[in-house]
């Protein structure tokens, strides 16, 4: 029987000495100023297994200083409910279908601003986040995590495809770069 | 010495003359020792003949002297008669003393009415030399064997016919006939079968033998000798995708178990007709193992496994059609078995499994492995041994214990309450908090925790979404600096450890993050022992 190998020592530092569980499993795609609204920007974590976390992107007007969540309503038309999605089965039979501009959700805000929130990639919709329902902070505290807003799963042959209208990484923060610059130049 | 009786005459006579083989005869006469069955085919026509010449002979000069025979005799002509169906095998009316000869010239070149030739040239010594050339050509290594024979489905239905026949006979004489009162086809072939086999391979014929020698016969006019049936029992003969005919052999027993004697009668000859054809021999296959399922044979090995690797799948990880990493737990175990068994394939399983970065540590996981068709299977265990040395000296990414033979049936034990089966872990974790001994010692405190996961999102794309609660047995911690700790964990299986730390978005909860209010993640899991005691452990 061969040696088990050590336990390896583990490095003393304040970050992971592995990338984020964000960064480990999934790609970040974003989507700037979503319906042009200018700045509503959405942030679309796919996983390699193809699902996709919808969340809102940290330039999001709803993430910056200041702003308050009054409240948060997945109802987003008289007749539809996106709380109502319900799936069975492994082929997750009956999911509500999304499109790229499908909404998912609205945010109040106490200063009285709405913002809707889509989904930016077509699939079905697995679930959508309960939990920001009745604590809206984490949604402000941990946007990439814990306050996402909803899980979708493309077709399997679309998964590819879903995110080339998408921006990476990079693209994004250029985005976000020539905005500020805008801003700072206008005033 | 002959074995039929004075008693048994009318049955032979009548049997011999509607194109019945000797040893057919025999069966149906209840002849239930061996050594009658077991010589060749010509003298047992010659000696039957002669029995029943000696018969004519004396039915002859007996005809005028004593009444009561005479009387029988006539009887049995009425009862013949009565049976119409008779009329399709001879030409019309027919007595049994003037077509004693003809049939038994016919039985000389025909194939029997009942057996269809397995009871002919089927078991005689040329077909056993044949079966067994192909058994040595076949290059399986054996000490013994275990023999089975598969007969065409209607063979049944003569068989019915032929007990019809002679119950009704017999019955003339006040004498009865059970199903069991007649040797079975098979009982008889393996008589004559088994010592021609013993003595040309060199080995005995055992029924618990590991190789197993097949031979399947089938016959040209199956379905039209079976398709009445159907039409009487249609629920008998469902199609069914795997089925190449719905006339099986099962489906043909249950079927000939409700249809009323009456209606047979009407369907079949009775005696049944003779057949165009003889059987044919659909295959004869040699496989090693103790169970044969779907026409496969397996023999199961199991043991348990280290997995010391991070970078090692379980099972071949193909994604798209490309391969992600070179090698797999399975396929370190099964290479070597497969060589040395000379098997085809394998079926591997385990009691869990563990992600690809994961080790398996302590006393490793249990595991199964099917070999198919293995064309060695006698290995002593000190073989056995040598083989899981073999393994472990090939690869440092895994060891192997406890590797043994076992039956099939026992893979159940590690299956079966694979949910109730607590495991145990040991996890580095990382908090993004700087943290002290006093901030994790709480979690040594808290028993049977319990948990809600949904469906982690790793594995969402293929399992349902759903909540399932699990429960934290118990949770022991060890600090590593302001940022790290070790957790040991014994959990119920099927708990999703990487989600019970990070929380997996917060799908899962409680977990380690909203216990301790910080963000937690995991770097390292390993599995420190899987507790379910099957295989048995085995002395170094």
């Amino acid at each position: 029987m061969a040696t088990q190998p050590e336990v390896p020592v583990a490095t003393v530092a304040a970050e992971p000495a592995v990338p984020s569980l964000v960064d480990r499993y999934f790609t970040r795609w974003y989507k700037a100023d979503v319906k042009g609204k200018p700045c509503e920007d959405h942030c679309i974590l796919q996983h390699s297994n193809r699902v996709c976390v919808i969340t809102l992107a940290g330039s999001h007007p709803v993430l910056q200083s200041g702003k308050t969540i009054k409240s948060i309503s997945y109802q987003i038309s008289t007749n539809c409910s996106r709380l109502q999605n319900k799936v069975s089965g492994k082929f997750k039979r009956g999911a509500q279908f999304l499109t790229e501009l499908a909404p998912l959700c609205k945010i109040y805000c106490s200063d009285g601003e709405e913002y809707t929130i889509s989904s930016c990639v077509r699939g079905r919709l697995m679930e959508v986040n309960e939990n920001i329902l009745h604590k809206p902070s984490i949604l402000q505290e941990k946007p990439s995590t814990e306050g996402y807003i909803a899980v979708v799963l493309p077709k399997f042959e679309e998964s590819k495809s879903i995110t080339e209208g998408l921006l990476t990484q990079k693209q994004y923060e250029e985005v976000v770069v020539k905005r500020t610059r805008a801003a700072t130049d206008t005033s | 010495m002959f074995p039929l009786t004075e008693e048994n005459k009318r049955v032979a006579q009548l049997l011999l003359s509607t194109g019945t083989c000797p040893r057919c005869i025999f069966r149906f006469c209840g002849v239930d020792f061996h050594a009658p069955y077991k010589l060749p085919y010509k003298e047992l026509l010659n000696e039957l003949q002669k029995f029943l010449e000696t018969e004519k002979d004396e039915l002859v000069s007996e005809v005028p002297n004593p009444p009561p025979k005479k009387i029988r005799l006539q009887e049995l002509e009425d009862g013949i008669d009565r049976m119409d169906n008779l009329s399709q095998n001879g030409e019309g009316k027919i007595s049994i003393i003037e077509d004693g000869s003809i049939a038994s010239k016919n039985s000389n070149l025909n194939v029997c009415n009942v057996c269809l030739g397995i009871l002919q040239d089927f078991c005689e010594k040329d077909f056993v030399k044949m079966v067994c050339e192909k058994v040595g050509a076949s290059g399986f290594e054996f000490t013994n064997l275990v023999f089975s024979v598969s007969f065409p489905p209607q063979l049944s239905v003569r068989e019915h016919a032929a007990w019809l026949l002679v119950k009704q006979e017999m019955g003339k004489q006040s004498l009865s006939l059970g199903r069991n009162d007649i040797v079975q086809l098979k009982e008889a072939y393996k008589w004559i079968t088994h010592p021609l086999f013993s003595e040309e391979l060199g080995v005995p014929i055992d029924g618990k033998s590991l190789f197993e020698v097949s031979v399947v016969f089938a016959h040209p006019e199956t379905v039209e000798d079976c398709h009445f049936l159907r039409a009487i029992c249609p629920d008998c003969f469902k199609p069914a995708k795997n089925k190449q005919s719905v006339f099986t052999r099962m489906a043909v027993m249950k079927a000939l178990n409700k249809i009323k004697e009456e209606d047979f009668l009407k369907q079949f000859p009775c005696p049944p007709n003779s057949p165009k054809a003889v059987c044919t021999v659909l295959e004869i296959e040699c496989a090693h193992g103790a169970v044969f399922v779907a026409g496969y044979c397996y023999i199961s090995l199991a043991g348990r496994y280290n997995k010391y690797s991070r970078n090692l799948p379980q099972t071949p990880w193909i994604i798209d059609g490309q391969r992600k990493l070179e090698s797999s737990v399975e396929e370190l175990i099964s290479e070597h078995l497969l060589t040395v068994f000379k098997a085809e394939s394998f079926n591997f399983s385990s009691s869990g499994r563990e992600d690809v970065d994961v080790r398996t540590l302590g006393n490793g996981r249990p595991f199964a492995i099917e070999l198919v068709n293995p064309h060695r299977a006698h290995f002593t265990s000190q073989e056995i041994k040598e083989l899981q040395q073999k393994i472990n000296n090939s690869s440092n990414k895994i060891q192997v214990r406890d590797l043994q033979i076992v039956t099939r049936e026992a893979i159940g034990h590690m299956k079966e309450g694979e949910e109730e089966k607590t495991k145990t872990y040991s996890a580095l974790i990382w908090t993004n908090k700087a943290i002290q001994r006093k901030d994790i010692e709480f979690l040594d405190d808290i028993k049977d925790l319990k948990i809600d996961q949904k469906t982690p999102l790793r594995v969402l794309h293929r399992r349902p979404l759903a909540v399932r609660t699990r429960i934290i047995h118990s949770m022991e911690t060890h600090y590593v600096d302001e940022h790290h700790f070790r957790l040991y964990l014994k959990t119920q299986a099927g708990t999703y450890i990487k989600e019970f730390v990070h929380g997996d978005f917060g799908r899962t909860r409680p977990n380690i993050g909203s216990l301790m209010d910080v963000t937690a993640d995991i770097l390292e899991l390993d599995v420190e022992s899987v507790d379910v005691d099957w295989p048995p452990a085995l002395d170094d």
